[in-house]
């Protein structure tokens, strides 16, 4: 292989892992606290800085706090790493590491920008790995991080832990099939699975969300795309609260739940080896919302029919627009971070019945219904009128008949005579 | 005993939905920490908030003008108005002290002290602070009105050492106290 590339595509790895993502984990974790502070009345670590009265000057410099995060990383390396006699090392050791990367190999398929170009070299994309089967690898690598949290839970060999790692892998099977079938009508839109594709796509003719500008041309018209904005949005819904179960935020951290497993699947670990499992997780949010904004909302285009221009922006033949789009896209993945926490402060967590039934009973059914609906918007154009009348009612009558099985399968409360 | 039969309330279609609920939720969240970010939340007024929630940021602000009456701080010494120390020594708050916080070592006034006929006051005077909860009966067993509780709530130190208050300390703590009993005051 080409010398040149090799390098292009490790420089990559390198900046776009562990400069852009790998911060965004702690400043997720301090935007938890901050926000989660607000919304309780209190003020939220707001004093970690570079300790200036130490030096003899008047007033400390605090950064908002923003500096917290990397004091709580030093305190966990600097604490004790114990491992308890009664587990099973090399799982118990292994765990925390299967928590973490997967989280990170997903990272390579995501799009973080336009095209970046310096003077006299090929354009370079701002992404690791251009494949042709991105949100497939992401859910089948992503997957693999729920062995972690089982592995962790059953090689602590102690009680809590056991019930959280069983509690993740049920979850996972719930939300799993949700979650791959409420993309299928997204998929069918862009008729693509190259995640950069898609977003180049939703630049030249508006965002899943927003379908407002690029009509014609090889596109849907605006009529059809605000029709497939219903299916759309059915799918934006089942996929982030899927999402919000696979990376065990709040109203679905049943396998975490301190209110009732102590910590759950980390209970038993300590030191760096727990913090692998908390930047695991936030690492999970991170890649959970990029992969939302880059489906439905847009990825990195600014919108509005603007993103050809912002390309096409040159500082003496270096193309910085790649740059400038991934500034939005990290605005946007920080957005939607933001709404993560908030719905952790504001949804309680969600019984173990009720949720295997939103999973099984409510979303999978739902899921399966919009496929056929958005199959139904997308082929109208070609179909005639007859056609349509008859998927329409074919589609409302499967509907009913789901409904109406899942309510005859509801338990029938026993009365009891007194 | 009567037995009170409740049944679940029925819930409507819009309920059982769940996604109203959800974003009144959000928009109840969102509004608490808008309120909060401009010092609107609830109480903050009488709290005396930071401007951020209900929260008073500590080295900034102190809550010394806000404390009650009756607060209950460090045990001091005081002084009568002549200069003269209240203790006499007699060990009851040593003995009543239930985290036995307090040593005296007493010691005889001389005969030539214009105060000798009071015959006895403290040589060493140690409140271990480490030890002290703050429980108030060395004040009320005092029988001289010579030990008080301050409102002084920043006791700290860098060893133990630190923390055990000598009597120059207490009485620089306590300092005068005027208009009570003065037993042993010629002016009587």
């Amino acid at each position: 292989m080409d010398f040149a590339l090799i390098l292009t595509i490790l420089i990559k790895i390198i900046t776009l892992t562990f400069v852009v993502v790998l911060p965004l984990v702690p400043v997720s974790v301090y935007f938890e606290r901050r926000f989660s502070a607000i919304i309780q009345d209190r003020v939220g670590p707001n004093r970690v800085g570079i300790p200036m009265t130490l030096f003899g000057a008047k007033k400390d410099i605090s950064f908002f706090g923003l500096i917290q995060p990397v004091a709580d990383g030093v305190k966990l390396f600097l604490k004790e790493d114990f491992t308890p006699a009664h587990v099973r090392k090399a799982f118990y050791w292994m765990a925390p590491a299967l928590t973490v990367a997967p989280a990170l190999i997903t990272l390579c398929v995501i799009p973080f920008g336009s095209d970046i170009q310096l003077p006299g070299m090929d354009p370079v994309k701002l992404v690791i790995a251009d494949i042709n089967v991105g949100p497939l690898f992401i859910f089948a690598i992503a997957s693999l991080s729920v062995y972690g949290i089982t592995l962790a839970g059953w090689s602590s060999n102690s009680k809590f832990p056991f019930i959280g790692g069983v509690r993740s892998t049920a979850q996972m099977i719930s939300y799993e099939i949700a979650l791959g079938l409420s993309i299928i009508p997204v998929l069918l839109y862009f008729g693509e699975l190259n995640l950069s594709k898609i977003v180049q796509y939703q630049a030249d003719h508006g965002w899943l969300l927003l379908p407002l500008w690029g009509h014609g041309e090889g596109a849907l018209s605006l009529t059809n795309k605000l029709l497939f904005w219903i299916p759309a949005f059915i799918s934006f819904l089942i996929f982030t609260i899927s999402i919000f179960a696979e990376t065990n935020r709040m109203p679905f951290d049943l396998p975490e739940c301190e209110t009732e497993l102590v910590g759950g699947y980390h209970t038993e670990y300590s030191s760096m080896k727990f913090a692998m499992f908390f930047m695991g997780e936030y690492a999970a949010m991170v890649v959970g919302s990029a992969l939302i904004v880059t489906l439905f909302l847009g990825g990195w285009s600014v919108g509005f029919g603007l993103d050809a221009g912002i390309a096409g922006l040159a500082i003496g033949g270096f193309k910085i627009g790649g740059l400038i789009h991934l500034g939005v896209f990290l605005a946007k993945v920080i957005a939607f971070i933001l709404f993560f926490i908030l719905v952790r402060w504001t949804v309680p967590r969600f019984r173990y019945d009720q949720l295997m039934k939103l999973g099984w009973v409510i979303f999978f059914e739902a899921a399966l219904i919009n496929v056929f609906l958005a199959a139904l918007v997308i082929a109208a154009p070609a179909l005639g009128p007859v056609i349509i009348g008859i998927g329409a009612v074919l589609l409302v009558i499967t509907t009913a008949a789901i409904i109406y099985v899942a309510k005859v399968s509801e338990a029938k409360v026993i009365s009891v005579q007194h | 005993m009567a037995i009170v039969k409740l049944s679940r309330p029925k819930l409507s279609v819009g309920e059982k939905i769940y996604f109203g609920a959800l974003l009144k939720g959000f928009f109840l969240t969102m509004k608490h920490a808008v309120a909060s970010l401009f010092n609107k939340s609830r109480g903050a007024k009488d709290l005396a908030s930071s401007g951020l929630g209900v929260t008073m940021q500590f080295p900034e602000q102190r809550w010394d003008d806000h404390m009650p009456e009756h607060y209950r701080g460090a045990p001091t010494l005081v002084t009568d108005e002549q200069g003269r120390e209240r203790c006499v020594s007699c060990q009851l708050c040593e003995f009543i002290c239930p985290p036995k916080a307090i040593k005296i070592t007493p010691s005889e006034i001389p005969s030539d002290d214009p105060w000798a006929k009071v015959e006895k006051r403290p040589k060493e005077f140690d409140i271990d602070m480490i030890r002290c909860i703050y429980c108030g009966m060395c004040e009320e067993v005092c029988p001289e009105q010579a030990i008080y509780l301050r409102k002084d709530y920043l006791i700290t130190g860098l060893s133990r050492a630190d923390m055990v208050h000598n009597k120059e300390k207490l009485y620089e703590i306590g300092g005068v106290r005027v208009g009570l009993v003065n037993k042993w005051n010629e002016l009587k």
